[in-house]
């Protein structure tokens, strides 16, 4: 089922695509050795090359370069041996050298694609034209001052990726799928963090429309777009107000926007007719990047299991369902936790437990699991209770909250608190016959042909049992009384 | 290749050098002339010659290891700055 906007001239389809800035874990910047630190104070950790001092050379960070090789191997893209840098220029106050380093021509990474799964469980591969290295600008701040803005070089020349897919997207969810995929990506990869919040991933959106089986039609650029949200809002924003425009006889006008959240709105960036008129040329500071085959090979030798493997891996190991498998994997950290727990273990009891122990997680506190105060191996211990009958699943879940609280292990809470599976069926028996015979009227009615009413007997028992029940033995002891 | 006076204002304007009317000629034929000089270039034959961006070839673009060992000069930094607040450079308000 494909998404289309219904205009007054028929449907129009939607053309997307991403251009992803990802800020590129390193410890110094991409050309000094000035640190990368988020939220140190202001100009602390600028050299003289970030802050464009004459005669300052730029000397390029290896593990900067081995970051985008091994980002462009794990978007299964050519690797460009020899790129080169260009610089861009414009002028902006938090932009000192009046330029900007990047790479125009001749990018280090070519092309390659990120695979994305849809909610309806199909998948589309989604084309990346290119991956290149540039610098970071630093960051203005407006607000401090009445008549003056405030620049802070601290972010200057930190290394950014910048990660251009093909028009390939079709919907704000197939953005957003690219995006989640591509920030998994990058953190099983260890090459950027994917915060959108502090800024290290960046979106860059461009929309078109056009009726189905025609030509791409003119696009418009949303810039600097921070969460996955607003860049699904945006994408549907601005294709609406373009099919108003087409439809209203009227032509849009390739330019750049910014995304209003708060007004669900884009609106034009006052910008002059050569504002992209950057002057790309090869910087005459830095030779061509040449890449040694051979370090490429070591850096492909050792990059992880990535999410797409990890996925197919679960399926095939431990038998779990596509959904199951790609929720689990979407993070590096839940997918190493699940499989320590599943190790030896019921893997479908484990999924359902990690997933449930992730979403709590999230949901009280916004923390990954990596956070959780029950660790892998005290789950794991709470799930051998389950599956030697020790205690049943819904005392389990009791169990759980109070190893969350009080960091004792699963049999530690289940011995003190005495909450030991009740399987002696004298007992069990017992608590059947209290409950049926304080309720001769629901019994009438259960034998009558009301047969919903056997779950009704079940939980009188269970609770009678303080929950204690074996529910198999419940169930069984029930039947026969109910006859 | 010679330029008019609209690519004068043009490359003028994208540099941010303020040119007077009266600039304009006088930069017209400086510009031009440049162009033209370098223009004798394309009576060199490059057939089968690999384009080269950089001054020197067969060198290896030298690399540094990840290690900080810079910043934390913010004096220094800031010495030149026309204006500061606090430790932040001040420049005339500029908002989108």
């Amino acid at each position: 089922m494909s998404y289309m906007l219904q205009g007054s001239t028929g449907s129009w389809e939607v053309v997307i695509g991403l251009e992803i800035h990802a800020q590129v874990i390193s410890r110094a910047k991409l050309f000094s050795g000035a640190a990368t630190a988020f939220g140190a104070a202001p100009n602390s950790q600028v050299s003289f090359v970030d802050a464009a001092f004459p005669g300052m050379l730029p000397v390029i960070n290896r593990e900067c370069v081995a970051q985008a090789v091994r980002t462009g191997l794990g978007l299964a893209a050519r690797i460009n041996l020899v790129s080169r840098f260009d610089r861009k220029n414009y002028f902006y106050a938090d932009l000192p050298a009046g330029y900007q380093i990047s790479q125009f021509e001749h990018p280090i990474v070519g092309a390659g694609m990120v695979e994305i799964e849809l909610a309806d469980g199909s998948t589309r591969r989604i084309g990346v034209t290119r991956l290149h290295l540039e610098q970071d600008a630093g960051k203005s701040l407006h607000d401090q001052h009445p008549t003056k803005s405030f620049i802070d070089l601290n972010r200057a020349g930190v290394a950014l990726m910048e990660i251009v897919s093909e028009p390939d997207l079709r919907s704000p969810e197939e953005a957003g799928a690219y995006i989640r995929k591509l920030r998994s990506i990058l953190r099983y990869l260890g090459t950027c963090d994917g915060n959108m919040e502090e800024g290290s991933l960046r979106a860059d959106v461009n929309v078109s429309v056009r009726h189905p089986g025609e030509a791409l039609r003119t696009r418009c650029e949303v810039k600097n777009v921070n969460s996955v949200r607003f860049v699904m809002q945006a994408i549907e924003a601005e294709a609406l107000r373009q099919v108003q425009v087409w439809e209203s006889g009227e032509e849009v006008r390739q330019e750049t926007r910014l995304f209003d959240p708060g007004r669900g709105q884009t609106r034009s960036m006052r910008s002059k007719e050569d504002a992209h008129d950057y002057r790309y040329f090869p910087d005459p500071d830095l030779l061509p990047l040449v890449l040694d085959e051979a370090w490429v090979a070591e850096l492909k030798a050792a990059l992880p299991e990535l999410p797409d493997a990890r996925r197919a891996r679960f399926m095939a190991e431990h038998g779990l369902s596509a959904y199951d498998a790609a929720v689990l994997v979407a993070e590096r950290a839940t997918a190493e936790y699940f499989e320590e727990v599943a190790r030896g273990r019921d893997a479908k009891l484990a999924a359902n437990w990690v997933t449930g122990a992730r979403f709590a997680l999230l949901s009280a506190r916004g923390v990954g699991i990596e956070a959780s105060p029950v660790s892998a191996a005290a789950l794991g211990g709470l799930l051998d209770l389950i599956t030697d009958g020790t205690i049943n699943g819904r005392i389990a879940k009791e169990v759980f909250e109070a190893m969350a609280e009080s960091g004792s292990t699963a049999g530690e809470i289940v011995e003190r608190k005495g909450l030991r599976q009740v399987t002696d069926t004298g007992a069990i028996d017992a608590a059947v016959a209290a409950v049926l015979a304080a309720n001769p009227d629901k019994i009438a009615a259960y034998k009558s042909g009301a047969e919903k009413l056997f779950g009704f007997f079940v939980g009188q028992v269970m609770r009678a049992m303080a929950g204690k029940g074996n529910p198999a033995l419940v169930n069984e002891a029930l039947k026969r009384a109910l006859g | 290749m010679s330029l008019d006076p609209a690519a004068i204002r043009r490359i003028a304007r994208l540099a941010r050098i303020r040119l007077d009317e009266s600039d304009i000629a006088p930069m017209q034929a400086d510009l031009s002339g440049i162009l033209a000089w370098i223009e004798q270039l394309n009576e060199v034959d490059i057939e089968g010659v690999v384009p080269l961006a950089g001054g020197v070839q067969g060198v290896a673009l030298p690399m540094r290891e990840d290690v900080v060992d810079d910043g934390g000069v913010v004096d220094a930094v800031l010495a030149n700055a026309p204006d500061r607040q606090g430790d932040f450079y001040a420049v005339p308000k500029v908002v989108e």
